[in-house]
């Protein structure tokens, strides 16, 4: 389908690092089932690196495929380095996104952020709150009722 | 194995059709309006074309006008009934909430005009009752305007009963019979039908040409201004191929329509069978009152587009009315009409058949949905919720 990338298809077709991580360090949903997709990100973490992590999405091809994505390029990342992640940087991966599918890399972006933030939570290690998304920050739908 | 599934979008050209433009492409290419034998030819061919849909219609010739499609010919009727009414003072229309666009998005422009509109609620079921159309008309009502069948679910509305209940209180009655044409027995006489919508290539004709039929002393209003062509109610050169291969079409599908429904329902019968087994899954729309090609179901916890991906992968061409396949942020308003969720609606799947379609087809997708479903809740954190318990399922 012209739709989409080739690079979106291949990872829709064949997503990378699909599942859970039982006992993962810091675990990110984002979305909800009103609006029509969900991801939820696993981070396992060691000294700072990320050194697993996996996800499950409830969403479109696009959602899909961002995921997918979006794990690849945080896989054996320093923390630091993978919370400077953009929601453009995951399209352009991808070799761009339609425009109303913008929103999928974007979500991509904030499960990332809110697996950091729950590792961090967890450790009690501080950060800055208003570096990290907040549900009701996203624009994308008015149904956000679900939290 | 390609499937094609999604009829109900737009059919596969039949054979009879395709032959009965040509020559109007390459040799009969006149223009109906021109005084020469050329020309006459071209306008004798419109009239043979006119005379077939009437007849299948149950109407006289004069009594249809042909459009570009379904679309055209909805804007027509509904606007045409609109300026009735306002002549008289009656600014009141009545419909359903699950029309199609082409009746839905024309009534919206007559409310900013002052107009107020009803629209009848389609139960769980999709099916309105007469009695529902009979209640909500007004001393001002104008048009009452009910889809034959829904496009999405196929379900049929009681046509006959409504035209019935429309004609006692003297209302005029418009149906959109885009979807059901072909597939129910249609007679505008005995149904007491005013206004009428069919599109050819729903019933294996042409794209770009549809028929609008007009009871005898209802009175149209142009959408399209200009020449005299259809008697003046809509301007343009005739689109004479597209028409030919429409009343061909037309023809070829209503003569075998019993012989074309028993086959498709049957097909039919075998998805809905099939698909029911999948857990968590729902059928949309009434399970008899349906059209013979159309089936519509709702699984939980996936999303539609990436459903209709990966079917498109294994060679199945269907569609859904997920947000995610309409550009749009909400799913389907048939959906949410008939009383589905937003997180149901979105994990949509339409089938639609023809006659084109064989029973080896309907295995390879009987194998195909349930395994890519299954797949999808694999990775579904919503499905997983929904399976430890930490979420309600909605559907059985």
């Amino acid at each position: 389908m012209a739709l989409y990338s080739e690079k979106v298809m291949d990872h829709f077709y064949n997503p990378r690092n699909v599942g859970v991580i039982e006992n993962a360090d810091g675990v990110g949903e984002v979305g909800n089932a009103i609006c029509g997709d969900i991801m939820k990100i696993y981070l396992k973490i060691d000294n700072n690196v990320i050194t697993d992590v996996k996800f499950e999405t409830f969403g479109c091809g696009s959602a899909i495929a961002s995921s997918s994505m979006a794990t690849e390029l945080i896989k054996g990342k320093p923390l630091s380095e993978a919370l400077t992640l953009t929601n453009k940087a995951v399209a352009e991966a991808l070799d761009g996104l339609p425009p109303h599918k913008m929103h999928c890399s974007v979500l991509a972006e904030e499960a990332i952020k809110a697996a950091v933030m729950d590792y961090y939570d967890k450790n009690g290690i501080s950060y800055d709150r208003t570096q990290f998304p907040d549900c009701g920050s996203c624009e994308h739908c008015g149904h956000c009722t679900e939290g | 194995m390609k499937v094609y599934a999604d009829n109900a979008a737009t059919t596969k050209m039949s054979r009879a059709s395709i032959d009965a433009m040509l020559p109007y492409m390459d040799e009969e290419y006149g223009n109906p309006s021109s005084l020469h034998s050329a020309g006459q030819r071209a306008a004798e061919a419109l009239q043979r074309a006119r005379e077939t849909i009437a007849k299948y219609l149950g109407c006289d010739a004069k009594e249809i006008t042909f459009t570009s499609g379904g679309s055209e010919a909805d804007n027509q009727a509904i606007l045409s009934a609109a300026a009735a009414g306002r002549k008289k003072g009656k600014k009141h229309i009545i419909s359903t909430a699950f029309e199609h666009h082409a009746v839905l998005h024309t009534l919206k422009k007559l409310e900013k005009q002052g107009f107020e509109i009803t629209l009848l609620d389609v139960h769980e079921n999709g099916v309105i009752s007469p009695e529902q159309v009979a209640s909500a008309i007004r001393s001002d009502t104008c048009l009452v305007t009910v889809m034959y069948a829904n496009n999405e679910i196929g379900t049929v509305q009681p046509i006959a009963e409504i035209g019935a209940v429309c004609r006692e209180k003297g209302v005029l009655f418009h149906t959109d019979a885009v979807q059901a044409a072909v597939h129910v027995l249609i007679d505008v006489r005995k149904q007491n039908i005013d206004l009428l919508s069919v599109s050819a290539h729903k019933f294996h004709g042409p794209k770009g040409a549809g028929a609008l039929y007009a009871r005898k002393g209802v009175i149209l209003t142009n959408v399209i201004e200009g020449g005299a062509q259809e008697r003046g109610k809509r301007a343009g050169t005739e689109n004479i191929p597209a028409i030919m291969g429409m009343a061909a079409a037309f023809e070829e599908s209503c003569l075998a329509m019993e012989e074309n429904n028993a086959k498709m329902s049957a097909m039919r019968d075998r998805l809905i069978d099939g698909l029911s087994g999948i857990p968590y899954s729902i059928l949309n729309g009434d399970r008899f009152y349906r059209l013979p090609g159309i089936v519509n179901f709702c699984f939980e916890g996936i999303e539609g587009e990436s459903l209709l991906l990966l079917l498109d992968q294994k060679g199945i061409y269907a569609s859904s009315g997920s947000a995610c396949t309409s550009g749009s942020l909400d799913p389907s308003h048939v959906l949410l009409a008939i009383g589905r969720p937003h997180e149901i609606a979105h994990g949509s799947l339409r089938l639609s058949l023809s006659v084109y379609n064989t029973d080896e087809e309907i295995d390879h997708i009987l194998k195909a949905v349930p395994a890519v479903v299954e797949y999808l809740r694999g990775m579904s954190p919503l499905w997983r919720d929904l399976e430890t318990g930490k979420r309600k399922h909605i559907l059985k």
